[in-house]
């Protein structure tokens, strides 16, 4: 059994592994649509999507081990942290639902990584810069796939309705976690690597409130609670979806294809 | 469509998907899937035909739009053409330039 590796605590490599988490844990989550999407071209959808984003997780999280200097490789990185050592948003990692949940929180995450993406494209980091321009276009689809998504069922029948308006009661409680300010948005930011999450508030609320007025839904008023993901403090559902990633790493260390 | 009954009634239509591998060439047919308007059938074909990079450029067309030949002229429309090599133009030198022809 493989053990854990202890990650560097720089607000550089933090920062990075924000964005090159938040891509892998989703990319988990959305794979697990393989087989069971609605209809066959949504189930090739939601698989080419999860593919991306494990693209980009793995370009992200490559550069973080490089700038880490302690050896890591993207696999080792992706597998054998231990919960605690992971920084992406709870929201990424909370269980699928229902097709519902899943388009509202891929809408919510390609936004917020596509505005993302947008200004990493002028990282101080010329690597980081230029994952950002291949993703950025990635991210541009995923977020009109599932923004046409939450439309169609905002807009559709009684049941689709009722579905997403419950998803986006759930969803909406994680929202303020995307966009809290901390030691390393501020170091981020001062080093030109990247922007404040915070900043992107603004922007992300105003595409938001265009897919949801499309939709004919209403925002929901922001929740009191905070969660903690990006500090690696982590919902229940973390350590399951770990154990499931980690599982062949841990037992077969170094085990390629 | 007054024969069909109510269970394909109640499904998505059916669209035809036409891809053009690069510019310059022709879109080719390369299947069909179901989506409930353009706007989704388009989305659905980049995802279903262009996955590894197939295409620069999707049509898709409601398959009912669609006129076909009846399978049953078959022998009528095309048989005749079967013994008139003449119509080849294979007796013509081309010149050297022209290529692929």
């Amino acid at each position: 059994m493989q053990g854990s590796i202890a990650i560097d605590q720089s607000p550089s490599v933090q920062y990075l592994l924000r964005v090159g988490d938040t891509c892998l844990i989703l990319g988990q989550r959305i794979a697990e649509w393989c087989g069971h999407a609605p209809i066959l071209e949504e189930d090739i959808a939601m698989s080419n999507m999860a593919l991306d984003l494990i693209g980009q997780a793995r370009a992200v999280l490559t550069h973080a081990g490089q700038l880490e200097g302690r050896g890591h490789d993207e696999d080792q990185l992706a597998y054998l942290r231990d919960e605690k050592d992971y920084r992406n948003l709870t929201l990424v990692e909370l269980p699928r639902g229902d097709f519902a949940f899943t388009v509202l929180r891929n809408a919510m995450v390609a936004t917020l990584m596509k505005l993302l993406w947008e200004r990493l494209r002028d990282s101080s980091d010329a690597e980081l810069a230029g994952i950002a321009g291949k993703a950025i276009k990635e991210a541009r689809y995923h977020q009109q796939h599932a923004a046409d998504w939450v439309v169609r069922l905002g807009d559709g029948t009684d049941e689709s309705r009722q579905r997403i308006e419950k998803a986006l009661r759930e969803l909406w409680l994680y929202v303020p976690e995307l966009f809290e300010s901390d030691a390393v948005d501020e170091a981020a930011q001062a080093q030109g690597l990247g922007p404040r999450w915070a900043d992107l508030r603004a922007p992300w609320l105003e595409e938001m409130d265009t897919i949801l007025d499309e939709a004919t839904l209403s925002r929901p008023d922001e929740a009191a609670f905070r969660s903690t993901g990006k500090r690696g403090v982590h919902s229940e559902h973390m350590g399951f979806i770990l154990a499931e990633m980690q599982h062949l790493q841990r037992a077969f260390p170094g085990g390629v294809w | 469509m007054s024969n069909l009954d109510t269970s394909t009634a109640a499904e998505w239509p059916l669209w035809e998907v036409f891809v053009r591998s690069k510019s310059g060439l022709d879109h080719k047919h390369c299947g069909s899937l179901h989506a409930a308007d353009p706007k989704m059938a388009i989305q659905m074909a980049r995802d279903v035909y262009t996955r590894r990079q197939e295409g620069t450029s999707v049509w898709v067309v409601r398959s009912d739009q669609i006129v076909a030949s009846d399978p049953a002229d078959k022998d009528m429309y095309f048989d005749p053409m079967e013994d008139k090599v003449y119509r080849h133009p294979t007796f013509y030198r081309l010149p050297g330039s022209v290529d692929h022809m």
